[in-house]
């Protein structure tokens, strides 16, 4: 019985850690969704996040709603910057220019934050507005911030599905998608499209940041990375450009970790993901939902 | 058409006169005792993941050059590199100092992982180095072999870890424990081995050896690990910013067992990112700033003056280095390098801030350790454990 609850326990610990990465997957596959692009800033969106979160809460004290918002808002904004600055300039040119320059924009946003005029390389502790309570189900422990972190993802992910499969900004998300070209004939506005992509995107990785500033309160300016990767290797597991693709890979992804690192050794967790993704490479490439024959 | 100033003959006068004055004038300057001017540097982190101790040893160095310079035969041109708490940058901040600032000597680094690599580079171009903080054996010996021109002011984790397992097993009396350390810094490891070594030795059970990386945030799966095995107590031998961060995490996974850190807890930060979990943590330390002592109040007042704050163990233990190394330097006729190691390596009784030291064959000091526990407004003294 008490091997049961271990492994349930261990179960919830990896859902709180796979819910913020599904968030973050998100972001990777709607982008590449509509634009073909792995945008490797994505992880840096994330820590920015945080980073916004942690001066509302400490700086000016706000409201956690309010926090959540203008989050979530301003990760928005860089998100476009990002797009209309780095990307957009490049939107003929052959994808290997834009997968650079997506790798030149994390470098510049995690070197340029770690100025002390900026946010400075320091770690900095992350602020909790609220205590910790654990609430105990006799087979395992939950704490309201595992909770906070479930509802709040379910509930984005809810919003996400009506707006991808119920409204017209999703139905021209979906027609980017599968034709740039097609959906422009169609009366679509392309440009406007991705860029509404990349600002839902990065809000989703902006409310990943917060959630993630919660369970784990310790930001530093090149925390997106190791998430923003893992993520990334989330989307292509599940899919990418697939939404539920980004979501299950999340989910796995987090579980596999804190598994790994609950019944073999936790050196080996980072290590772990790597190895699951050669394996989807070499035998599923198109990820777990995506098409079985096709070459991405 | 002006006349002549002077006759020729009031002309030689006035050359000799000249002349007299020149000579008295440079023998003069020479008497007056124009002061050498020596180059010393400090590599300590600054910014990064453990800045707080950085910023203690910068404030602490600059009081010793202060008190150095009130009686002191030379006069000293500092030169501070940060070092981020990386070796690389380390490395780089001390060929820096080597080659280019051209310092006699260095204090620093603080950490024993960027120690390391910095002593090989002390070693090589032959610039003595001492160390305030840097605990891991392997900063001043080499696969059983002494590293030239490397010193340190502090003791060895071999006796840390071992005085901390002897407080688990004599003074808390627990029978089992778990460790918890990360794989890739040799601090934490090497202070693991030694605990783990111990504490059986002492006929205690060590139910948990956990390893984990140095990004890694998320401690729930080896908290909720640690919880089945139920020990009586855990060590965590990391630096304040993890060790905070693991030990609320531990907390709110209901691992309520006693707590025992080493000298890397030493930080104001760790409080803030732990929060009231990590009050009755015990840990290891070199000193505490409810010392008594002249030195040790001389200093702790000029540090509260200056600073506003209680210096803690870093910044005594680099306090302690740094005078080490001005009064060494002050009692040679050559301020050289070669000539200071000489010197340095036959220090024996030196009063310092954190006790009294001797550098041992291997250029380590033997000193007595503290145990200090956490309350809710600082850390408090416990009790010594002698060498």
């Amino acid at each position: 019985m008490e091997v049961l609850g271990y492994i349930l326990q261990q179960l919830v610990n990896g859902l709180q850690l796979g819910a913020i990465y599904a968030l973050i997957a998100l972001g990777y596959t709607m982008v590449y969704g509509v634009l073909r692009l792995i945008n490797f800033a994505h992880g840096d969106i994330f820590m920015f996040g945080s980073f916004v979160a942690y001066y509302l809460i400490a700086k000016w004290q706000m409201p956690l709603y309010l926090v959540f918002v203008i989050t979530m808002a301003a990760t928005a904004l860089l998100g476009l910057v990002v797009e209309k600055v780095a990307y957009k300039p490049l939107r003929g040119a052959p994808r290997i220019s834009l997968l650079i320059t997506a790798v030149g924009v994390s470098l510049f946003l995690e070197y340029f934050l770690s100025l002390d005029s900026m946010f400075t390389p320091n770690y900095i502790a992350f602020p909790r507005p609220f205590d910790v309570v654990a609430y105990d189900l006799s087979l395992v422990a939950v704490t309201n911030i595992q909770l906070i972190i479930f509802s709040v993802t379910a509930a984005s992910l809810f919003l996400l599905y009506l707006l991808v499969y119920r409204s017209k900004h999703g139905r021209a998300m979906r027609a980017v998608s599968h034709n740039q070209e097609t959906a422009s004939l169609m009366g679509i506005n392309v440009d406007a499209t991705i860029s509404f992509t990349f600002a839902v995107g990065a809000a989703l990785a902006g409310l990943g940041g917060i959630l993630y500033g919660f369970a784990y309160p310790q930001i530093n300016v090149f925390m997106g990375i190791m998430p923003g990767i893992k993520s990334f290797i989330a989307a292509v597991l599940g899919g990418i450009g697939l939404v539920h693709g980004a979501v299950l890979g999340g989910l796995v992804i987090g579980v596999s970790e804190v598994f790994v690192s609950a019944f073999l050794s936790s050196s080996l967790r980072d290590g772990v993901i790597f190895v699951i993704l050669l394996l989807v490479l070499l035998f599923r490439p198109n990820g777990f939902f995506g098409k079985r024959r096709e070459k991405v | 058409m002006r006349r002549q100033l002077r006759t020729t003959g009031e002309n030689e006068l006035m050359r000799t006169r000249v002349l007299i004055a020149a000579m008295i004038f440079l023998f003069g300057t020479g008497l007056a005792g124009a002061k050498e001017t020596v180059r010393i540097g400090l590599i300590s982190p600054l910014t990064g993941d453990v800045k707080t101790f950085g910023e203690s040893s910068r404030n602490a160095f600059y009081i010793a050059l202060e008190e150095y310079g009130k009686t002191g035969k030379y006069t000293i041109s500092p030169f501070v590199v940060d070092d981020r708490n990386d070796p690389t940058e380390g490395a780089n901040g001390a060929l820096k100092l080597i080659s280019q600032d051209k310092v006699v000597a260095f204090v620093g680094p603080l950490t024993s992982k960027v120690a390391i690599p910095v002593s090989e580079i002390a070693a090589r171009y032959k610039v003595p180095m001492i160390t305030g903080a840097a605990t891991n054996p392997k900063v001043t010996v080499y696969e059983g072999k002494r590293k030239p021109y490397v010193f340190r002011a502090c003791f060895t984790d071999p006796f840390q870890g071992y005085v901390a397992a002897v407080f688990a097993l004599r003074d808390l009396k627990v029978r089992t424990a778990a460790v918890l350390y990360d794989v890739g810094n040799d601090y934490s490891r090497g202070l693991a081995e030694v605990f783990k070594s111990t504490f059986e030795k002492g006929k205690g059970s060590v139910v948990a050896y956990e390893s984990y990386q140095k990004d890694d945030v998320d401690f729930s799966a080896l908290a909720t690990k640690i919880r089945l095995k139920k020990p009586e107590l855990v060590f965590i031998p990391d630096y304040y910013n993890k060790a905070g961060l693991i030990v609320r995490q531990l907390r709110e996974k209901a691992v309520n067992c006693a707590l025992i850190g080493t000298d890397g807890w030493d930080s104001p930060e760790l409080i803030k990112i732990a929060g009231n979990t990590i009050v009755g943590g015990y840990f290891t330390n070199h000193y505490s700033p409810e010392r008594k002592g002249k030195i040790a109040e001389r200093f702790i007042a000029r540090y509260r003056e200056k600073h506003g704050s209680v210096p803690d163990a870093l910044a005594a233990l680099s306090y302690d280095a740094a005078m080490i190394l001005l009064e060494t330097l002050d009692k040679l006729k050559e301020p050289g390098s070669e000539q200071l190691t000489n010197a340095l390596s036959q220090l024996k009784n030196f009063q310092g801030v954190t006790g009294v030291i001797s550098f041992d064959k291997n250029g380590d000091a033997v000193k007595s350790a503290v145990i200090l526990r956490m309350e809710k407004d600082g850390p408090r003294y416990v009790t010594t454990v002698r060498p």
